[in-house]
Order: structure tokens, then sequence, then C-alpha cells
């Protein structure tokens, strides 16, 4: 199977609900009947995939929130991880 | 060590249901179980399952949409953070209720089938009901649910595994459950007419990872090969009292969906307790955590830890002993039991029994009366 591409802005997919868990202190997606507990950077992301900033707004606002300027290569992988899951479109 | 939180929360609204299903779970003695929780206690259960922790919630019964609270519950429930599955016959869902559910916050919908075809769905249902649960498919892809179609696996339908699987493709569903029946409640009183042949199930396993191959990640099909055709058990819910918190609709909480069958539980009633001190500290929640219950040959088992012995109910029903090995498991000394049972399936001369089917008067024959 080939890696499918980025979506240029990318949305979280409807199928999937994306939110903050207490409890498990951390993003989850939740999806019919199951639940994908995320890592902190992965949460970070995504919570900024609202389908209307690009890669490249995502990636400014992360490097300016966590004052990182090396994290494209991080955030490219991820997404196109994230993509071959169904969980962005 | 505290148990981890419950994830799912399975809200059995109510036993009332508008199909007979002959392979259904709930107990038999279903109909004797009246005093339905409240709206109220119903919303109180869901603010303390979710203080708790739990994150998935299914409504589900017999057939929720019987309920008319059941919009005021999906909102309560999404107002809490809930992930609110409904699953349903489809027998009751209107476009005005499938709009109203919308509105509420319902997150995603199951609709079982019982076949491809409208014979076998409306004779193991008994009731004509194939062509309304078309029709309430594509009502569930109009508003834009996701769809889980589940459909139960027997001798009768194994055949059309294929067929199953093309229609769940045509009505556009995401994930098709292929649930092969698990024998308890209903199913176990129709083991013998509903048991597949060991051949019918390799061949359901063929066609349905010949389908995987063809359509990727378009519709995702789960198919999981029957426990009593594995020489090893299945991990009894996922670890007793680490993930599921049932209630039923009488209130009872129930560490498994078929708890109400097993001696000894005492099982506790949310009417009469805090979901806290139920899911931590009642002896029914506690009776098969971990694994110091356990006996031989499991104790001494290197793959305990996997399995988890197995599944207490079907412990309880083929070995007398909830506390036993699973006989599924090839170690277990009672193995021939199901051994038993799978050649029986395969053999010339079945069962003349006719089929019984889920409903009130069969559940009140069933049960001797008793005087509370």
């Amino acid at each position: 199977m080939t890696t499918p591409a980025i979506p240029a802005t990318p949305a979280i997919n409807r199928v999937f609900r994306l939110q903050w868990e207490p409890v498990q202190d951390s993003h989850v997606l939740l999806y019919p009947e199951g639940m994908v507990k995320l890592n902190a950077s992965a949460g970070e992301i995504l919570a900024c995939c609202d389908g209307v900033r690009s890669i490249d707004d995502i990636v400014q606002s992360l490097q300016a929130k966590f004052q990182n300027d090396g994290l494209r290569g991080d955030i490219e992988d991820f997404l196109a991880y994230a993509s071959a899951q169904r969980w962005i479109v | 060590m505290p148990p981890p939180p419950p994830y799912w929360l399975l809200a059995e609204l109510t036993y009332r249901c508008p199909l007979h299903c002959a392979f259904c779970y709930n107990p038999l003695q279903y109909d004797a179980v009246r005093q339905e929780l409240t709206t109220a206690e119903w919303i109180d259960v869901l603010r303390q399952a979710r203080a708790l922790g739990a994150v998935q919630l299914g409504f589900s019964g017999g057939e929720p949409l019987m309920r008319d609270d059941l919009e005021d519950l999906v909102a309560e429930a999404r107002r809490l953070g809930f992930y609110s599955n409904l699953i349903t016959s489809g027998v009751g869902l209107t476009e005005t209720r499938i709009a109203a559910l919308k509105q509420a916050g319902l997150d995603h919908i199951q609709l079982s089938f019982q076949d491809s075809t409208r014979e076998l769905n409306d004779f193991l249902s008994s009731t004509k009901t194939f062509d309304l649960k078309l029709k309430v498919a594509r009502l569930i892809k109009q508003y834009d649910y996701p769809m889980v179609m589940n459909c139960v696996l027997h001798r009768y339908n194994l055949p059309h595994v294929g067929k199953i699987i093309e229609m769940a493709l045509e009505l556009g569903a995401e994930y098709l459950e292929l649930a092969n029946t698990q024998y308890y409640g209903w199913a176990m009183k129709n083991r013998d007419q509903l048991m597949p042949t060991l051949a019918q199930v390799r061949e359901a396993e063929r066609v349905v990872a010949h389908w995987r191959e063809r359509i990727g990640e378009r519709c995702k099909l789960l198919f999981v090969v029957p426990d009593y055709f594995e020489d090893r058990p299945k991990a009894c819910m996922n670890g007793w009292g680490q993930v599921f918190l049932g209630v039923a609709p009488d209130g009872l909480a129930l560490p498994c969906h078929n708890a109400r069958d097993l001696p000894g539980l005492d099982l506790p009633n949310v009417r009469e307790q805090p979901l806290s001190v139920i899911w931590r500290d009642s002896r029914a929640f506690n009776a098969y955590r971990g694994d110091d219950w356990m006996q031989e040959p499991c104790r001494s088992c290197p793959e305990k830890a996997r399995d988890l012995g197995g599944c207490r109910c079907q412990a309880f029903m083929l070995a007398g002993d909830a506390a036993a090995t699973d006989p599924v498991c090839a170690k277990s000394p009672r193995r021939q039991e199901v051994d038993r049972v799978i050649a029986f399936a395969g053999s010339a001369g079945r069962s003349e029994q006719p089929i019984l089917f889920r409903t009130a008067a069969n559940s009140r024959s069933l049960i001797p009366k008793t005087v509370d």
C-alpha cells in the first residue's frame, strides 16, 4: 500500500473525535467502540488539524509554542502516519 | 493496587425488544426484569461512570429505542464527554428520532442484520424487519453517522458471509462486525441448532481474508474465529473488572454481560451503592480480578496473563465451576465436552429440537415462578 499524501489542510476524519481526557491525562481519539490514546506531541499536532490551517501554519504555530525551530520533520512524519491511519483527511 | 478506571460503560436500557433472535445473549429470565431504571437514575449512572473515567458508552438492551428518553440520555452523555454508541436492531429508528439523536450528540450507530437475505433475516429474528433495516441503514448514512453493521454468525448464515460483506459495502458501512455466536443466554439454549461445522468456519475465514485484501481500509471487517474452534480461550472481558462495566435495566452492575447467570457473585445494584464503591470494592467486581482465584492448569500456566483463564461464564456452563479453566482451552480436562459439541454439529443426525425464539412467553415458561 502506498503512503497517502498529507492533506493540504488536514482535518480530523469525521469517524473520529479528538478530545482531552483528564483521567488519562492525554488527548484521545474516539471512534466506534474504541479509543486511541495519544502521546503528548501527537495530541498537540492533531489538535491543530482543524481543516483550515495548512501544514506550514501548523508547523509555525507549534514551533512558536514550543520555541523550537526544528519540528517540521517530526510533524510531517506524524501527519503522514495519521493520514495512513485515516485519522486525518 | 486500585483497579484502573472502567473504560466502557454498557447501559442496557431495557430488555424489551421487538425482535426475537434465537442467538440473543440476554438472560433467559429477562421477562421477569421489570423495574427499569428511570431517566433520572440513568443520568446519575452516566455522571458517576464518567467521573470514574469511563469514555465509551454503549446504549443497548434489548432494543434501546424502546425507551422514549433515549434522546435525553444521549444529550447528557454528550455533555459529559462520552463517545456514545447506539446498538440497535433499527426497529423504531424513524427519521424524526435519528435527527433528534444527531442533535443530541449521538456519535455512532451499530445496526444489526441477521443475514443478507430477507428470508433468513426475518426467520432468525422471527419478525419481518429486513426491508426496514435497509431503510434505516440509508437513514444512518443520510444523517452522516459512522455506521457499524453487525451480523451474528452461525451455521445458517456462515455460508452467506461473502454476500453479507457485499451488503455492508453497498450500504456504506465503515465497519462490519461478523460476530460469531457466543453461546450464552438464548444462544446457549439453541446451541445445537446454531453451532457451525468446522468446514463452515474455515471457509468463512477464507472468504473474509479474500475480501480484506480486496477492499483495504474502505470497510473494516471484524471477524474472530469462534472460541469453540480454537485451542485457547479468549481473554474474558479483557480482564474482569478492568475495562467493562455493564448496568442492566434493573440497575444490577455487571462485570460481564452474562454475570447475572454466575453463582455467588451477589451482584450490586446502582440503586443501592455508589458506582465507585461497586467498581472498586464490591465482591462481584473483585471475584476474578487478577489471578489469585485461578485453579490448575491455569495457575501455573505460562499463558495465563494472555487469556486470563478464559471466560468465567463458559467455565461455569461447561465445567460447572466459574473458577475452572475455560473448557475451550486444550489444556482443560473438560475439553472433550467442547469437542463433543463440535462433532455433533458436523454429524448427520442433528438435534430435532426446534429453535427456541427469544419471546416473553418462552422466557416465562423457562423460569420457575419465584415469590419476591
